[in-house]
C-alpha cells in the first residue's frame, strides 16, 4: 500500500492509505482528528477545511496522496500550546458564532486563511463573500461575521508583536 | 469511490507516457470536479495522474499575449496584477469561481479540458480567441471547445498552457445559480482593434457559444444599447430546475448588455 508523509499540527506522521482515500479520512480515521467534519462529502459544504501548506481547502476533495510532505493545520492544531484559545477562536466565542457547533471548525479555518491573507482590512462584503463555501445551518451568518470582524485586529496586533 | 493507483510524476513526458499507454488512467489537477465525480462512481481510472509536479503553474506577460500554465489555481489568476491590469474580465471571472477553498485548488486547465456547459473559464478563451497548448499541439478556442464535457483532446493529451491575447477591453458577467455558484447564465466580452468578441457559457445545450448577432453590433458600436434590440433564440438553450430555456434566453440579453456596460 502507498504511504503518505505528513506534518499535522508540527507533528509527522507516516500512514498507509490507498490511492482513493481522502485527507479528511487520513485526518479523521487514521490519526484521530475528529474536530475536522465532514458535512457533505459533496465539496460544498467548507465544514472539512483545513490549511495545507496555510491556504484552505476542502480535505474531503483531496486525496491524501496529493497532500504528500505537506504541512496541515487542523482545529486542534489552531490553539496555543496551553490552552489559550487563537483569537479567532475567542471572538466565535465572544460572539456568539456558533450554535450546534458542526461548522464551526471549518468556519475557523477558513476565517484565520481570509484574515492572515487581508492584511490591509476586510470589509463586512468581503468577509461575507470569503464565507460562501462554508456552510452553516443554526446561525443565519451573523454572528460568525462579527467574529472575524473582530478577530481581525487582534490577529494583525498579535502578527506585529 | 473505486480505488486506483496513484502516480505524481516528474516530467510531462513521464506524465504523458502512462496516460497515453493506458485508456483508464485519468489526469488530476485540482481534483475540484474529478474527485466529486469519482465520489459518485461515475468514472473508474485505472491509475490516476497528479500533475501537480510537472512545472505547469504560472503567469507570463508576452508581448500581446498572456500566457497561463495550465496548473495555475483560480486564486491565483484572479489575483495577479498583470492579468487584473491586461485582462480585468479574466481577473473577476476567476475570482467568481466557486468559493475560496475551491478557488486555491481549482485550475485553469483542469476547467478547460472538463468542458462543463456552466464552467466560466470556457467563455474566456473563446471570447478572447485564445489558444490551448498541450503536449503535443496547439489548438485554437474555435476548435477545442466540441459540446458539453467534450474537447479536442485526445486520449491522454495534456493541457500545459493556455495563451490569451490581450484586449483593448473586457468584461465577464454572471447570473450564478445561487447554490451551486456555477453559471446560469455567463457573457465574456471582449473588444479587439479587429472586431468585438462575446461568448455565452452556461446556456446552450452543445456548452459555450459565440453569439455572432451581438458580436457584429457590437463592432460597429461598442455600447450596451447596440445589442439591446438582438433577441436571442431558445431553440438549443438548457432548460432545467433552475432556468427554462425561455428565461436562459432572456438573460443572455440582459447579461450581455451589463457586461458590455462594465467593459464599456
Ligand atoms: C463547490 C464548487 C463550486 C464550483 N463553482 C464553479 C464555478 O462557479 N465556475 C466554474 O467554472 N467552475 C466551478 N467549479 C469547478 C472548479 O472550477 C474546478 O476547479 C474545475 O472545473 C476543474 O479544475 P480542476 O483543476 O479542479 O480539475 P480536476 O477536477 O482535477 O480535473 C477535471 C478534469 O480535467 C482533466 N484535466 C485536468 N487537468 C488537465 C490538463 N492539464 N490536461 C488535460 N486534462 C486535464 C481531468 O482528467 C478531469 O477529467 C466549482 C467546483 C466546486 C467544488
Ligand atoms: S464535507 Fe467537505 S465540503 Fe462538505
Ligand atoms: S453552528 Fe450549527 S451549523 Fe453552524
Amino acid at each position: 500500500m502507498p504511504r503518505v508523509t505528513l506534518t499535522v499540527n508540527g507533528k509527522q506522521h507516516t500512514v498507509e492509505v490507498e490511492g482513493r482515500t481522502l485527507l479528511v479520512e487520513v485526518l479523521r480515521e487514521k490519526l484521530a482528528l475528529t474536530g475536522t467534519h465532514v458535512g457533505c462529502d459533496t465539496s460544498q459544504c467548507g465544514a472539512c477545511v483545513v490549511h495545507i501548506d496555510g491556504i484552505s481547502v476542502k480535505s474531503c476533495t483531496q486525496l491524501a496522496l496529493q497532500a504528500d510532505g505537506a504541512n496541515i493545520l487542523t482545529i486542534e492544531g489552531v490553539a496555543a500550546a496551553d490552552g489559550t484559545l487563537h483569537p479567532m477562536q475567542e471572538m466565535f466565542r465572544e460572539h456568539h458564532a456558533l450554535q450546534c457547533g458542526f461548522c464551526t471548525p471549518g468556519m475557523v479555518m477558513t476565517a484565520i486563511d481570509l484574515v492572515e491573507s487581508h492584511p490591509a482590512g476586510l470589509s463586512e462584503k468581503e468577509i461575507r463573500e470569503g464565507l460562501e463555501g462554508n456552510l452553516c445551518r443554526c446561525t443565519g451568518y451573523h454572528n460568525i461575521v462579527k467574529a472575524i470582524a473582530a478577530a481581525h485586529p487582534l490577529m494583525h496586533a498579535t502578527a506585529a508583536e | 469511490m473505486y480505488d486506483f493507483a496513484y502516480q505524481k510524476p516528474g516530467s510531462l513526458a513521464d506524465a504523458v507516457k502512462v496516460l497515453s499507454g493506458d485508456p483508464d488512467a485519468k489526469a488530476l489537477a485540482g481534483g475540484q470536479t474529478f474527485i466529486p465525480v469519482l465520489k459518485q462512481r461515475l468514472n473508474k481510472p485505472s491509475t490516476v495522474v497528479d500533475l501537480s509536479k510537472l512545472g505547469l503553474s504560472g503567469i507570463t506577460v508576452s508581448g500581446d499575449k498572456i500566457v497561463i500554465g495550465a496548473m495555475t489555481r483560480h486564486a491565483e489568476i484572479a489575483s495577479n496584477a498583470d492579468i487584473k491590469a491586461k485582462i480585468p474580465g479574466l481577473a473577476h471571472q476567476a475570482s467568481l469561481i466557486g468559493d475560496e477553498a475551491v478557488r486555491h485548488r481549482g485550475t485553469m486547465g483542469g476547467s478547460l479540458a472538463n468542458n462543463d456547459p456552466a464552467a466560466c473559464y470556457p467563455s474566456a478563451l473563446l471570447a478572447l480567441g485564445g489558444t490551448v497548448k498541450t503536449d503535443r499541439r496547439t489548438i485554437a478556442a474555435d476548435d477545442f471547445f466540441q459540446g458539453m464535457f467534450t474537447t479536442a483532446l485526445e486520449q491522454g493529451e495534456i493541457i500545459t498552457s493556455v495563451e490569451l491575447p490581450v484586449p483593448q477591453k473586457s468584461a465577464y458577467e454572471k447570473f450564478r445559480n445561487p447554490a451551486s455558484r456555477y453559471a446560469i447564465v455567463g457573457v465574456f466580452v471582449a473588444k479587439f482593434a479587429s472586431g468585438v468578441r462575446l461568448a455565452i457559457t452556461g446556456a446552450g445545450q452543445g456548452g459555450v457559444f459565440r453569439h455572432t448577432a451581438m458580436e457584429k453590433a457590437l463592432s460597429a458600436n461598442f455600447s450596451p444599447d447596440a445589442i439591446g434590440g438582438i433577441v436571442t433564440s431558445s431553440d438549443d438553450l438548457n432548460s432545467d430546475i433552475h432556468a427554462s430555456s425561455e428565461y436562459r434566453a432572456h438573460l443572455i440579453g440582459v447579461i450581455s448588455k451589463r457586461a458590455v456596460a462594465k467593459a464599456a
